[in-house]
């Protein structure tokens, strides 16, 4: 059998399991026992991956399988990896396992909160392992639906609104991106000249330049609505903000880049002629949301609400930097994914802690925590500098990478968007410095602050887990940078440059 | 070169001592985490030492020229097949000397914390963060290249915000911090655009390749051109920036002063010593291949070391608060620094300015950090920090006071002190290259003996205050360091520092110019007699010059308004004019389509519910017609 | 077949029922009306069968058969419609079509 599977039958029996536990402890112990398992099958994966590759298996994607699923359209279920799935999967089960313990409090319908969670986890590890269009956009809806109950049921101020309003948005972009797999699917053709949603397939039969051109935009828009793509970015402010804890850290941390990986693996690497055509127009979209994103964050006070901003512009560099279509930046479009789905991550945990405190989430109700909370104010000040971009955290190398990369175009129009582009660190410093030096700094606040509990084990656990990597991938990232580039070659070869 | 291979710990250490410092800060009883610190920078320190030893008592190669050393150097990371991270250690005279600087230092300031910061709550946490800096600072000063520069140039902006930031119940602490950090940000974001630029025409990061006399590498952006001046001018300028920023040249200066929140120890060693002279070390570094750009890259340098040197001394005279007077006079220094590189040529004597520009560097970390401590130890003894509540401390501090003096006559250039050495240089470089910044340059001298004797007279003469407690004389961990730094700087100009360090370098003999040595000792006396005239007894004099400048002392008092006008650009136009229409924008226009939308759909969806009444004629007769209609399109209309 | 009579006729006859059906399928008020128009259109239809049977394919029975067919739905509807009619009445003590509208939005 596949080892692959093993990430989609941990998760299922994971599932199988809670649906038997009952109460209110036993649910969450089933699941961070799954998730932990999970966990351990992403480092062998990750492992595992290395090892073929250290013996010169230079295959595309490695551990590959097929299943008929539906012969007459020659649907099947195919599975593969390669260095940027492998990072991402390693990526997504830190994230969830961090998310299980952040969540160990849920009390209220606990077994169906964790059900929910880790079914969305479950499609998001789905959309890592697959390489065909069709069981990629079934595991991208399986990954979206369980969101609209997590929020609605779970969730926090105008739940229902936000819910809704995440739902419906996400759902218009699959819409979008519907009819590009389809036109993908129908201009395929594979060696036996048959239609086929095999990734691999489809880029050796290639597609034509007409089709490409009116394809590349709506999959690129398409899974851009779940990068948070300006404007189709508003549904993560009012998301983000109503969202449980864990689902906030998920759906940023993980969710978030099934739309960075979409553009890069579907509508880059599916049709790069269109891409190398159309880029300019999306890099303006792009470049914009990055300095939009961070200005936009300067001005608000709830801490979800400036998270959610500064996620429109870290995800905004994101596509940005896979516009680029060279390999450093492309390698820093993956780091970035990664460091941001860490951190943003861990913002979220953070906030998540901070308001079960203080109840509250604005910035300026809350002063001098640093003394009462120094665990949480320390962890949440790495966060910031890793989000600032501080060296030695990942959020350096992932942003150097990306602007070493879109500084390989020479023209005057990619030397000024890279300009505006990085631009915006000094902007993102601003930001979270400010919400540093206004919440954790400073005088006490509120004298109830004086008493709040420090931060307990499984929250310790929870944040522990993200900022390790965190610190290893900024302080070591060659390894990381090499597993990437090296899965960038087939790409490379479709565009031309490698 | 095999040898050097355990100076990868100098680096390597502090930063295994800022981790167990630091995870352990609350665990650890505090005294500990201080011993831990302090003997991790000893051991740096004698590291340092013996390098330096090792280094310089070396033969020198066959070419005559001090070799460049490369004992370590991992790939840290690869963007693509010629850009290739590395992190490593770069020995060279220029390396060493930043090496040993730091090290001193920075030794000195952990041993008089530990005095100093004595029973502060965060204690472990101060020499975690110094742990930290120093790490950062040897890391910055051994890079191979750039990009390892640019690396550590962040981390030791970091470690600044934090010490800045160290008082974090102070709002005015918390605003300095964040105000450094962001200021410094904003020049490397111009820092990072010069290595972005310089890197993708030359194809590399490495010092080594860029600073290769042939100029080879830097050929295709010193050829290309942008609005009127080469890439490579360009991308030097922005990489000044960079430097400009960390070194609190004009107009990215506004930190510094503000910084002097943090702790004094950290004052002295951070913003006095090692990290404001980044700047300064920076340009040093890439001295080849500014020289190699043509002169306008060295121009912009000279001319922004020249005004920011005059500015700060102008403003340091007025200013009452004694580590302020410390801030801008470093300000003003590291100006003389950058002045001397700008004016200085390459190779032989033409390079004098650069020798001059890195003897002055050395000097004056000696006797600046020597006069944060000794201001340390004043501020220590009375509890405050402004003049005006200082007076006649000369018989309660005597050692301090000895140091201090030793110090103030070190920067004002008095023979046979160091500073007298290093800045006769200066001038002697200024006065070949361009007589008007050789002017502003002596100006500057006089004002330095003018503005320091200030301090002094004030602070050790003049009129007692009634101090609430009898001000005591600091512990022996906190004068020891003092006594050390005074001797240095005592000593430290008899070093034959261009046998040592030179532009090529190349052995270069130096040669006290008399008539500059003459003049600039004159300029500085007199700057002395006039501040003893002034201020040596409580006198109403001073108040009746400032009276009669009027509104030039008004804006040296304000800092020339400077900081005004960046609070008015950021409020103004970075707040109000962008983020909150952005974020009005992005709620109201980009959300409010979206929800326009929903709206929209909702709306149609209400105008079309209501043909579901629920009466079933109504049904019947809309079938009957669609029935009717639809016959008479198929006959009629498609001829069936 | 009827001798004299043409086709155009009896199809006149049955399109007349047809549409008076109709007629009264869409101004009557009482359920029960409504009911008899409807018959009065599907017997309209089955003459329709009958007649296209007769003239057209004399041979073969498939008109007829649809014809039966056709009258025993209508049987079966009128005995459901009546029951729903009396049901409504019995609910709302009327078998008036304009107070039956309660299944909509």
């Amino acid at each position: 059998m596949n080892m692959l599977l093993l990430l989609l039958i941990i998760p299922a029996l994971t599932v199988g399991g809670l649906l038997f536990s009952n109460g209110k402890r036993l649910p969450r112990m089933v699941a961070a026992v799954g998730m932990s398992l999970q966990f351990a099958a992403a480092c062998y994966l990750v492992l595992a991956y290395l090892q073929e590759r250290a013996a010169g298996n230079t295959a595309e994607m490695l551990f590959t399988s097929s299943y008929e699923w539906f012969k007459y359209l020659n649907i099947r279920f195919d599975l593969g990896v390669d260095g940027v799935s492998v990072s991402l999967i390693l990526l997504t089960a830190i994230v969830t396992l961090a998310g299980v313990f952040i969540s160990w409090r849920v009390e209220d319908l606990a077994k169906e909160f964790f059900v929910s969670l880790i079914l969305l986890a479950t499609g998001v590890f789905g959309f890592f392992i697959s390489i065909d269009l069709f069981s990629m956009f079934l595991f991208y809806e399986l990954a979206v639906i369980p969101m609209y109950l997590l929020i609605g049921i779970w969730g926090s101020g105008p739940r229902e609104y936000a819910a809704m309003k995440l739902t419906l948005m996400l759902m218009a972009g699959s819409a979008f991106l519907l009819v590009g797999l389809l036109g993908l699917y129908f201009y395929s053709a594979n060696a036996a000249d048959q239609h086929t949603f095999n990734l691999l397939e489809i880029a050796r039969g290639g597609i034509p330049i007409e089709a490409q051109r009116l394809f590349f935009p709506l999959t690129f828009v398409g899974f851009g609505v779940l990068g948070a793509l300006f404007p189709f970015h508003t549904w993560s402010p009012d998301g983000h903000a109503s969202a449980p804890t864990a689902v906030s850290m998920l759906h940023a941390g993980v969710l978030m880049k099934l739309g960075g990986y979409g553009c890069f693996r579907v509508a880059i690497f599916l049709m790069p002629e269109a891409a190398a055509e159309m880029s300019w127009f999306f890099i303006i979209l792009t470049g914009f949301s990055v300095i939009y994103g961070a200005f936009g964050a300067i001005r608000q006070t709830d801490l979800k609400y400036i998270n959610a901003y500064s996620s429109v512009s870290h995800c905004g560099l994101v596509l940005f930097a896979i516009l680029m279509l060279n390999e450093t930046a492309l390698t820093g479009a993956v780091l970035q994914m990664i460091s941001h789905g860490l951190m943003t991550a861990l913002f979220f945990a953070l906030i998540g802690m901070l308001y079960e405190r203080t109840h509250t989430r604005i910035v300026q109700e809350m002063g001098g925590l640093l003394k009462v909370l120094p665990f949480i104010s320390a962890v949440y000040v790495i966060a910031g500098l890793a989000s600032l971009g501080l060296p030695g955290l990942s959020g350096f190398v992932a942003e150097l990478s990306i602007f070493v990369g879109a500084f390989e175009h020479p023209d005057v129009f990619h030397r000024v968007w890279t300009i505006l582009a990085v631009s915006a660190i000094v902007v993102t410093a601003v930001y979270i410095l400010r919400v540093v030096g206004v919440m954790l700094m400073g005088p006490i606040k509120e004298p109830a602050y004086a008493s709040l509990p420090g931060a307990y084990w499984f929250e310790k656990t929870g944040a522990l887990l993200l900022v390790l990597p965190i610190l290893g991938m900024g302080l070591l990232p060659l390894w990381l940078a090499d597993m990437i580039q090296f899965s960038l070659i087939p790409l490379l070869r479709a565009l031309g440059v490698g | 070169m095999e040898g050097y291979a355990y100076t990868i710990w100098i680096i390597l250490l502090p930063f295994l001592v800022f981790l167990v410092t630091g995870v352990l800060s609350l665990r650890i009883r505090p005294q500990l985490a201080g011993w831990i610190g302090t003997a991790g920078i000893l051991v740096t320190l004698v590291l340092s030492l013996l390098t330096a030893w090792n280094y310089f008592s070396a033969a020198l190669p066959a070419d005559g020229g001090w070799p460049t050393v490369i004992p370590v150097n991992y790939t840290w990371l690869r963007f693509s097949d010629t850009l290739v991270v590395h992190m490593g250690v770069l020995l060279d005279p220029i390396s060493i000397m930043m090496l040993l600087v730091v090290s001193i230092v920075s030794s000195m300031v952990h041993i008089y914390s530990l005095g100093y910061m004595k029973d502060e709550p965060g204690f472990a946490r101060y020499f975690a963060f110094l742990s930290l800096f120093s790490f950062s600072m040897y890391g910055l000063v051994l890079a191979t290249n750039l990009f390892q520069i640019y690396f550590f140039w962040e981390l030791v902006g970091v470690s600044s915000y934090l010490l800045i930031g160290f008082y974090y119940d102070r709002p005015s602490a918390v605003a300095a911090a964040k105000k450094a950090f962001i200021v410094t940000r904003f020049a490397d974001f111009g820092f990072l655009v010069g290595i972005l630029l310089l890197s993708w025409y030359s194809g590399t990061f490495d010092f080594l390749a860029l600073n290769n006399p042939d100029g080879a590498a830097i050929a295709g952006a010193a050829s290309a051109t942008f609005m009127g001046a080469s890439v490579l001018t360009w991308a030097l300028v922005l990489i000044f920036m960079g430097g400009a920023g960390k070194s609190a040249m004009f107009p990215l200066h506004i930190w510094l002063p503000d910084a002097m929140e943090g702790p004094t120890p950290v004052s002295a060693l951070i913003h006095a010593a090692t990290m404001v002279v980044a700047g300064v070390y920076l340009v040093a570094r890439l001295f080849p291949v500014y020289h190699m750009s043509g002169g306008a890259a060295l121009e912009v340098v000279a001319w922004t070391g020249a005004i920011t040197a005059l500015f700060a001394a102008l403003i340091a005279i007025t200013q009452e608060d004694i580590k302020r007077v410390l801030a801008y006079s470093t300000m003003s220094q590291i100006g003389y620094m950058m002045l001397s590189l700008g004016v200085s040529g390459y190779g032989g004597e033409e390079g004098l300015g650069y020798t001059a520009s890195m003897f002055h560097l050395f000097t004056h970390a000696m006797f600046k950090a020597l006069l944060f401590l000794g201001a340390g130890a004043v501020i220590h003894a009375v509890h405050s920090n402004v003049m005006g509540d200082m007076g006649g401390l000369r018989k309660y501090l005597p050692i301090t006071h000895a140091a201090f003096l030793v110090a103030c006559l070190a920067i004002a250039g008095i023979p046979p002190l160091s500073g007298f050495f290093s800045k006769d240089e200066i001038l002697a470089a200024a006065l070949h290259h361009n007589p008007a910044i050789y002017g502003i340059a002596l100006l500057v001298a006089g004002l330095t003996a003018l503005y320091m004797f200030r301090l002094y007279f004030r602070v050790f003469w003049g009129e007692e205050k009634a101090y609430a407690h009898k001000p005591h004389e600091a512990p022996l961990v906190m004068w020891g360091p003092l006594m050390v730094l005074a001797a240095l700087s005592v000593v430290g100009g008899f070093i034959p520092f261009g046998h040592y360090v030179s532009s090529d370098r190349q052995v270069m003999a130096m040669h006290p110019e008399m008539s500059i040595a003459v003049t600039a000792s004159v300029v500085s006396i007199a700057g002395i007699l006039l501040a003893m005239w002034l201020y040596r007894r409580p006198s109403a004099l001073p108040a009746q010059i400032a009276g009669s400048l009027g509104s030039l002392y008004q804006s040296a008092k304000n800092k020339f308004y400077i900081d005004e006008i960046y609070m008015g650009v950021t409020k103004k136009i970075l707040f109000a004019g962008i983020a909150t229409p952005v974020a009005w924008f992005d709620r109201h226009i980009v959300d409010g389509t979206m929800n326009a939308i929903a709206n929209l759909t909702a709306r149609i969806s209400s105008v079309i519910k209501g043909l579901q009444s629920g009466h079933v004629q109504q049904y019947a007769v809309g079938f009957v017609v669609g029935v009717l209609g639809l016959v008479v399109i198929f006959i009629y209309w498609l001829k069936f | 077949m009827i001798p004299g009579v043409s086709l155009i006729e009896i199809l006149t006859v049955s399109t007349l029922m047809f549409f008076i059906g109709v007629y009264g399928f869409l101004t009557r008020k009482n359920l029960i009306t409504i009911l008899m128009s409807l018959e009065l259109m599907l017997n309209g239809a089955a003459i329709n069968f009958v007649a296209f049977n007769k003239y057209l394919y004399p041979g073969q029975p498939n008109g007829q058969l649809f014809a039966l067919f056709l009258i025993a739905v209508a049987a079966c509807e009128v005995a459901l419609a009546i029951a729903i009619v009396i049901n409504l009445y019995r609910k709302i003590k009327a078998v008036d079509v304009e107070q039956v509208n309660t299944l909509k939005h």
